[in-house]
């Protein structure tokens, strides 16, 4: 019996499964192998050892002295972590969103909808329509700053202004994207019983929100965290290339984009693996950290 | 007074506050579909006008859509939007029946694998995936766009903690009435599991279709791009004419906004299965 189901089992998984081994599980595997080369697709892969992690990350030689890694390595990822600070601005605008949205106002739902088309719309489209507000001279941006005679710069050609010209448009995406639908799952689910009992003791609106609300919505906050840490990692690939092509002199390249760029513009499939692998590793450490550091002070419900 | 008056101000306030937040976050979408009605000639875009000053120009659509690679371009998105979320809610539903319902060895094991795969950044297995696309000759087809997404261990995750809410009285009387189990997949789970299947395939459908990085990697022709690609092109062949790019821009927004207001329910449903219980 037990052994007919077991065939039975592997009838239903396998479909899914060896889709997922081939494509998924193999490929991990690969990428760890394929760090340890050197391969331009047209020739024979040359063994290299950590060669490739050496140059990313940085040696000691022979006279144990401290030889640098790759600059243009160090400097995306600063880029990475920089677009990364919209993730607490991003998490707040969406937690007060669904405080206010959390009343029982009529029409709420109407709102929520609003809230969410531009996460539903973000891709290349929308983009193209950010690149074009973002023009010096016709774009919508500038012409507004103009009639209030401020002069506003070339946003995705000038080297400072670039990096938060695309991080804004994240943020106006996501604010009311998934962040603000789970907010609101958590919200619903604190027992009304805590702000009666907060009430009695005399707690006001804030000391309510920063004594029940928040503590309550722990478990909410670390999961948005994690997940918007980890895709922070990998983020900003299709807004760089629709936007800014990673310019102006590199300051909107993140990881993933200089991963693209060494695989399929300069062929060092070795080289690319290894800053693959070095994001892998990165996200891990993240993750472990964030659980020792939060994962005990998480309030479970 | 104060109660019922605080009541009141701070509802309007809110309404204040949600109506500001919400034409600012409408605001450049509006300008996307205004801009694509505007004459593409330059001096037509005065950009302090919202709205089209001479009549709305639907040409600009026509002109757009009328590419052929354009057409073409719509019609592989479809194709590949299609297949993905067909295959990945079929295998996803299979894999999650087993883990759910079915006692094998090893169960319990297998899914943790797949739960530690879910944790392997999509961008890290690009590289070798795209090397063993090129070894089976896939580069530049329908199946390196579509077969390669199709299976999701996310998708069996959450479908598996779907069925594990469902009852099994039902199971358990059709089983004695002799129904086999994939009959108890079909006749039983999935009817029951419309929402959240609904919600799995609204999610994969507007990320597929919306999928740049992917695709961009595994075509290198015309008749092979999906729309977000073939849109990127569009920049070099238009240029500054911002009219017939916005244009495109809509008809690439508008399929994902169709299917998130028809399935909104299950999709906001979707999104909190795959995170509340997780």
């Amino acid at each position: 019996m037990a052994k007919r189901e077991n065939w039975l089992a592997a009838g239903f998984i396998a479909p899914n499964a060896i889709g997922f081994a081939v494509f998924t599980l193999l490929p991990v595997g690969a990428a760890l192998l394929l760090s340890l080369f050197q391969w331009d697709v047209f020739h024979t892969p040359r063994f290299v050892g950590l060669g490739n992690f050496r140059n990313l990350l940085g040696w000691v030689n022979d006279d144990g002295e401290w030889r640098a890694g790759d600059p243009r390595f160090r400097q995306f990822l600063g880029n990475t972590f920089f677009f990364m600070l919209a993730i607490p601005l991003t998490m707040a605008a969406s937690l007060v969103l669904a405080v206010v949205l959390n009343q029982k106002l009529p029409g709420r739902v109407f709102f929520r909808t609003i809230f969410f088309l531009p996460s539903i719309c973000l891709g290349v489209g929308v983009l193209l329509l950010w690149k074009f507000m973002y023009m010096p001279d016709i774009g919508m941006i500038n012409r507004v700053l103009h009639s209030f005679g401020i002069n506003g710069p070339d946003w995705l050609s000038n080297y400072h202004w670039a990096k938060p010209a695309i991080m804004n448009v994240g943020i106006w995406a996501s604010m009311g994207g998934t962040n603000m639908i789970l907010y609101l799952a958590g919200l619903q689910g604190i027992p009304p019983e805590q702000y009666e009992a907060a009430e009695i003791d005399g707690a006001n609106q804030w000391q309510q929100f920063r004594h029940v609300t928040l503590p309550m919505l722990t478990p909410t906050t670390f999961f948005i965290l994690i997940t918007s840490i980890i895709y922070g990692f990998q983020g900003e690939f299709d807004s760089a290339y629709v936007m800014t092509q990673g310019g102006p002199d590199g300051s909107t390249t993140t990881l993933a984009y200089y991963i693209y760029s060494h695989a399929f513009e300069y062929f060092n499939m070795g080289y690319a693996s290894a800053i693959a692998v070095v994001m892998f590793a990165l996200i891990l450490i993240v993750t472990l950290i964030n659980w020792h550091f939060f994962g005990s002070k998480v309030h479970y419900v | 007074m104060s109660r019922n008056a605080s009541h009141w101000i701070r509802i309007a306030v809110s309404y204040v506050f949600l109506t500001l937040v919400g034409v600012t976050m409408m605001f450049p979408l509006v300008w996307m579909l205004a801009t694509s009605l505007k004459s593409p000639a330059a001096e037509a875009l005065d950009l302090t006008q919202l709205l089209p000053t001479e009549k709305l120009r639907w040409d600009n659509y026509a002109i757009v859509t009328g590419e052929t690679s354009f057409a073409r371009a719509f019609f592989n998105s479809a194709v590949v939007t299609l297949s993905i979320t067909f295959g990945l809610v079929a295998t996803s539903s299979l894999a999650a029946f087993a883990f759910a319902r079915l006692n094998f060895s090893g169960r319990d094991k297998l899914f943790l694998g797949y739960l530690a795969t879910m944790m392997v950044p999509g961008v890290v297995i690009l590289i070798p995936l795209f090397i063993l696309l090129r070894k089976l000759g896939w580069i530049d087809t329908y199946a390196a766009l579509i077969i390669p997404p199709m299976f999701s261990a996310y998708g069996v995750f959450m479908l598996r903690q779907f069925f594990l809410t469902l009852p099994r009285e039902l199971e358990e009387a059709a089983t004695i009435d002799g129904c086999s189990k994939f009959g108890i997949y079909w006749r039983i789970i999935l009817p029951l599991s419309k929402t959240a299947i609904a919600a799995l395939a609204i999610l994969t459908f507007i990320g597929t279709w919306r999928s740049f990085m992917w695709p961009l990697m595994v075509t290198y022709t015309n008749e092979m791009f999906t729309l977000p690609v073939a849109l990127t092109r569009y920049q070099e062949t238009y240029g500054v004419q911002w009219p017939y790019l916005m244009a495109g821009s809509v008809v690439l927004v508008v399929p994902m906004l169709i299917v998130f207001v028809l399935g909104q329910r299950f999709f906001i449903e979707g999104i909190q299965v795959g995170a509340v219980k997780g």
